[in-house]
C-alpha cells in the first residue's frame, strides 16, 4: 500500500476548512501550521482572480527528512507514511532544514517537530484524514497509489495535467495537484509584498532557533 | 527574488502564514568556527611533525589543550542548539546512519576522547603501555587523530548537503570550504599559539597555508557569488540577499575582507618585510573573519520561503 494524496485545484475554493479541521484533529498550536491554503493573486485589476493552494507534507518516497533524521524520529510506515515520533525527536531541526517544502515545523509547546502525517492515527481506524472529510467540494482526494482502482489512481489516468510540487529534488513527492500554474506551485513564482496581504502585520510566536 | 513573475502573471502572495524563519543561527555558527578551529590545530600539529618535530617542544600539550576547548566549545553549541538537550543521548542509542548529523556526532564524541587521552598522558607524564614515552605515544596517536579530524570537519558539509531545502549549500563546494576554513584558521591559530617557539621559517610556512587557505576559499566564494545564479533560480533567489542592497551584502563583504582578502594582503606584506605582528594580526582577522563569512552562509537560505 502507498497512499497518496491528489488536489483538484479546479475545485478547491479556498475556504480553508481542510485548515480548520486539521488544526482540531491535530491540535496544532498557534503560529504553526500542518495545512494551510496559500492565495495568490494573479493578474493586474481588472483581470485578476485568485488561486489557492492547500499545502502539507508530500510524503515523500524519497524524504530528505527522514534521511537526515538522526535518530529516527521520521520513519516511514507500511503505508508509505512519513510519520514522526515526537518522543525519540530531539529536536535538532535538521529536518526543518532538508524538507524543500517547508512542511515542517517545530512545535512550540513540545519543542520537538512536527508535521502533517496524513492523520495516521486515523487511518489505522479505517477513517480518511481529516481534511478530506471537512472539504465541501471533495477537492482532496485520498487512497491507495498502487490500487489502480483507487479513486486517487482514476484520477490520475483521466487527468493530463497532474503535477507535483518541486520534481527537480528528486524526493518523489506522493502529493498531487491537478489544474496547478507556477503560481500554485512554485514560491519564486509570485511575489511577497508587506502591505499586500488580507492580513497583514501577523503576530506569530517566536519558533526559530538562536539568531 | 521572483525569477519567474512575469508582468503577464502579476503573481502575488496575498495569504500565506508560513513566515520562514531561521532555525539555525548563530549557535550553529559557533558550532562550525570552533570546530574548524579545533580541527584545523591537529591538522597543523601533523604538519610541524612532518616538517620539524623539533619544534614539538612545549607545543604538543598546549595546542591540543586549545584545539580540545574549541572542541568542546564545539560540542557545547551543537548540544545547546537542541530544542530538546536532554534527548542528546538518543543519538548513541538510536543512531541513524543515513544522517551526517549521526555520523558526526559519533565522529567527533571519539575525537574529543581520543584528544583527552593525549592530553592526559602528557600532562601526567605516564608511560604508556604502548610506548615508553608519553612523547612517543603522542606523536603516534596524532597521526590517527588527523586522519580522524578530517571527516571530523567534513562533516558539516555532509548535513549541508543532505539539506535538501537549502539548494546553495552543494557538495562538493561545502566540503572544500569546511577543510579550508579549518587550515585557514588552524594555521592562524598556531601561528598565534607557537609565538617565539616556532622558527622563522616554521612562521613563514603557516603564513604561507594561511595566505593559500585564504585564497583558495575566497576564489570559491567568488565563483558561487557570479555564476551560481546562472545555475539554479533558488541560488540566486538567495544570493540577492548578499548582493547589491541585500540585507546581508554588507556582512558578507565584512566577511570576505576579514577573514580573505585583509590576511591575504598581511601575509604577502609579512613575507616582505619580515613583521612578526604583521603576520599575528593577519591571523586574528582570519579567525574573526571567518565566524562572519559562516554566519552569513548560514543564514541566507534561510531567508527564502519554500512554499
Ligand atoms: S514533504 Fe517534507 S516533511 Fe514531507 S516527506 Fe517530504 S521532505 Fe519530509
Ligand atoms: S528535529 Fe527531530 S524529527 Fe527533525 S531531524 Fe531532528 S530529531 Fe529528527
Amino acid at each position: 500500500m502507498q497512499l497518496g494524496f491528489l488536489v483538484d485545484l479546479h475545485l478547491c475554493m479556498g475556504c480553508k476548512g481542510c485548515e480548520i479541521a486539521c488544526k482540531v484533529e491535530n491540535e496544532v498550536p498557534l503560529s504553526t501550521w500542518r495545512l494551510r491554503v496559500k492565495y495568490v493573486d494573479v493578474g493586474t485589476y481588472p483581470e485578476t482572480k485568485r488561486t489557492f493552494t492547500p499545502l502539507r507534507c508530500n510524503h515523500c518516497e524519497n524524504a530528505p527528512c527522514e534521511r537526515i533524521c538522526p535518530v529516527s524520529a521520521l520513519h516511514y510506515i507500511d503505508n508509505g507514511i512519513v510519520n514522526i515520533d515526537k518522543e525519540r525527536c530531539i529536536g535538532c531541526a535538521g529536518c526543518v532544514m532538508a524538507c524543500p517544502y517547508g512542511a515542517i515545523y517545530i512545535d512550540p509547546e513540545t519543542q520537538t517537530a512536527d508535521k502533517c502525517t496524513y492523520c495516521a492515527h486515523r487511518i489505522a481506524s479505517s477513517m480518511m484524514p481529516a481534511c478530506v472529510v471537512a472539504c465541501p467540494v471533495e477537492a482532496n482526494i485520498f487512497g491507495d497509489l498502487e490500487d489502480p482502482t483507487s479513486n486517487i489512481s482514476t484520477y490520475i489516468q483521466q487527468h493530463t495535467d497532474v503535477q507535483v510540487r518541486k520534481p527537480e529534488k528528486g524526493t518523489n513527492p506522493h502529493h498531487y495537484y491537478v489544474g496547478a500554474s507556477q503560481a500554485h506551485l512554485n514560491p519564486l513564482a509570485s511575489r511577497r509584498e508587506e502591505g499586500y496581504n488580507l492580513f497583514n502585520k501577523i503576530t506569530t510566536l517566536p519558533l526559530g532557533g538562536h539568531h | 527574488m521572483v525569477h519567474e513573475t512575469l508582468a503577464a502573471t502579476n503573481a502575488v502572495v496575498t495569504l500565506d502564514v508560513a513566515i520562514p524563519d531561521i532555525f539555525w543561527g548563530w549557535y550553529v555558527t559557533m558550532n562550525m568556527w570552533a570546530k574548524s578551529i579545533g580541527t584545523g590545530l591537529v591538522f597543523m600539529l601533523f604538519l610541524l611533525l612532518k616538517k620539524n618535530s623539533s619544534e614539538m617542544n612545549g607545543l604538543r600539550t598546549p595546542v591540543m589543550i586549545t584545539s580540545f576547548i574549541f572542541m568542546n566549545i564545539f560540542l557545547i553549541f551543537t548540544w545547546l542548539d537542541l530544542h530538546q538537550m536532554w534527548r542528546m543521548w538518543h543519538i548513541f542509542f538510536y543512531p541513524h546512519w543515513t544522517s551526517a548529523i549521526t555520523v558526526g556526532a559519533w565522529m567527533a564524541t571519539l575525537f574529543v576522547g581520543l584528544e583527552f587521552v593525549m592530553i592526559a598522558v602528557m600532562i601526567r607524564k605516564e608511560k604508556c603501555l604502548l610506548t615508553k614515552q608519553p612523547t612517543a605515544f603522542f606523536d603516534k596517536t596524532l597521526f590517527w587523530v588527523t586522519l580522524l579530524a578530517i571527516p571530523v570537519t567534513l562533516y558539516t558539509a555532509g548535513i549541508m548537503a543532505e539539506a535538501t531545502a537549502r539548494e546553495l549549500w552543494q557538495m562538493p563546494t561545502e566540503s572544500a570550504q569546511m577543510i579550508l576554513a579549518a587550515t585557514l584558521s588552524g594555521s592562524a591559530a598556531m601561528i598565534l599559539l607557537g609565538g617565539s617557539k616556532l622558527s622563522d621559517e616554521t612562521k613563514s610556512f603557516f603564513g604561507s597555508v594561511l595566505g593559500l587557505s585564504a585564497l583558495m576559499a575566497f576564489i570559491i566564494y567568488m565563483s558561487e557569488y557570479i555564476f551560481g545564479a546562472m545555475k539554479a533560480e533558488e541560488v540566486a533567489a538567495i544570493l540577492h540577499y548578499v548582493k547589491g542592497d541585500g540585507e546581508y551584502a554588507t556582512m558578507f563583504w565584512i566577511g570576505q575582507w576579514v577573514a580573505y582578502i585583509l590576511p591575504m594582503l598581511l601575509v604577502a606584506l609579512y613575507r616582505v618585510s619580515g613583521s612578526n605582528s604583521i603576520l599575528s594580526l593577519a591571523a586574528i582577522l582570519a579567525i574573526a573573519g571567518l565566524w562572519v563569512v559562516k554566519h552569513v552562509w548560514l543564514v541566507i537560505p534561510q531567508l527564502l520561503p519554500l512554499s
